[in-house]
């Protein structure tokens, strides 16, 4: 058994943590670190928690030294708590943006201040595992992606490591509400929000910076707020480079995802759910992707959809967990989703 | 015993038991399509016709 550590408990992320640790059968949530909650019970914030844990929210300064320790903070706090975390824990895995985005310059671009930790920025590995599998088997540093960056990621990624579609590509995110976090102001009011399909950044995203880093192309987002709590989907289009056919797209998937444990492919002629869907997949930690081609024009659109918060999150982090200890990949990360929901 | 072929569409591998009967429809596990089985010897898989959707177009 690993003592492991959520600071940032009291969020949506860091409520998810805590139900995928305290199932997980390697390890011991020691402590559930909130800066709001001190004291409080934490299936009190989290009361799908009940009768799973008697854990009470703590302090930072309350926290031992641990193992592992997972930042679920708002962004920009976890660079100005980094130090402390990694004196305190043989690895950090932070699903915050601090430590997402390759270039300070970049950074302050997409997030408006300065990063203060740049020192530390080339020494996180990115927690996409299927793009850094190797290096998260030694990895103490791992920085969790954005939950559209992460389906945007995993969307593109064969065809565009492959050469396979010109550098540049167009990303259309839709997301649901538990994206804005536990702490949402008035924009995301239920009289706001309700039967809305709300633009909210048609340019600009976070996450479109993220994308390009992984892909290695320019990538341009837009994002749509939808009637869902949790999932997101992310369409991507892209010009497929010249005698690339459906064939030569089906291959790249195939070959890219056959062994992913939480990748699947769906691109059915058959049924109610032949496209990747956000909605049977709450809950679980796959990502489904699929691809559509028009070979006249050339044009190729790939769909990935996830639970923002697992495979998008805090269901991503526990694999590289997984990962990073040299256990089964998918130990307590097997829930297959509901349906109906 | 069953035999493996390639499915017309998806191209992933299509399992057909054997005897297998002519006009049977066989489902494809990597597009979900349903495909018919128009030849015996050797066996040959065409794409069953299906119903379209149409959600607004
Ligand atoms: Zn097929």
């Amino acid at each position: 058994m690993i003592r492991v550590v959520v600071v940032g408990a009291a969020g949506y992320i860091g409520g998810e943590l805590l139900r995928l640790l305290i199932g997980h059968p390697e390890v011991e949530t020691v402590a559930a670190v909130s800066s709001r909650f001190p004291g409080r019970r934490v299936d009190g914030v989290h009361p799908n928690l009940r009768s799973a844990t008697d854990l009470l929210f703590c302090s930072a300064d309350d926290v031992e030294e641990c193992d592992t320790a997972f930042l679920a903070l708002p962004h920009r706090t976890a660079m100005a708590q980094i130090d402390r975390w990694i004196a305190r824990a043989k690895q950090v895995i932070d699903l915050t943006g601090d430590f997402r985005l390759g270039d300070p310059e970049v950074y302050r671009r997409y997030y408006g201040s300065e990063h203060v930790a740049t020192h530390l920025i080339d020494a996180f590995v990115p927690g996409i595992p299927e793009l850094h599998r190797e290096s998260l088997r030694s990895a103490d540093l791992i920085s969790v992606p954005g939950c559209v960056a992460m389906a945007g990621v995993l969307a593109l990624y064969p065809l565009a490591v492959r050469g396979l579609v010109e550098p540049t590509a167009q990303f259309d995110a839709r997301t649901g509400s538990s994206g804005s976090g536990a702490t949402a102001g008035a924009a995301n009011l239920h009289s706001v929000r309700s039967g809305a399909m709300r633009v909210f950044a048609p340019t600009g995203h976070r996450h479109e910076a993220e994308i390009s880093r992984h892909l290695g192309i320019a990538a341009a987002m837009t994002a749509t707020g939808v009637e869902a709590v949790r999932g997101v989907q992310t369409i991507c289009h892209a010009t497929l480079r010249p005698d690339v056919d459906t064939s030569a797209v089906r291959r790249a998937f195939r070959e890219q995802y056959r062994n992913e444990p939480f990748v699947r492919l769906v691109a059915h002629q058959r049924g109610n759910f032949r496209y990747p869907e956000p909605k049977i997949l709450v809950g679980s930690n796959f990502c489904d992707v699929g691809y559509a081609v028009d070979e006249e024009a050339g044009r190729l659109v790939t769909i990935a959809a996830l639970d923002n918060l697992m495979k998008g999150g805090a269901g991503n982090a526990v694999q590289c967990l997984n990962i990073r200890m040299g256990w089964p990949e998918t130990l307590g990360l097997s829930f297959p989703g509901l349906h109906p929901i | 015993m069953t035999t493996v072929h390639i499915c017309p569409k998806c191209e992933d591998q299509v399992q057909i038991s054997q005897p297998a009967r002519l006009n049977e429809i066989v489902e494809c596990a990597g597009c979900h399509c349903e495909l018919e089985i128009v030849a015996l010897n050797p066996p040959v898989l065409a794409l069953a016709p299906e119903v379209e959707e149409d959600w607004g177009e």
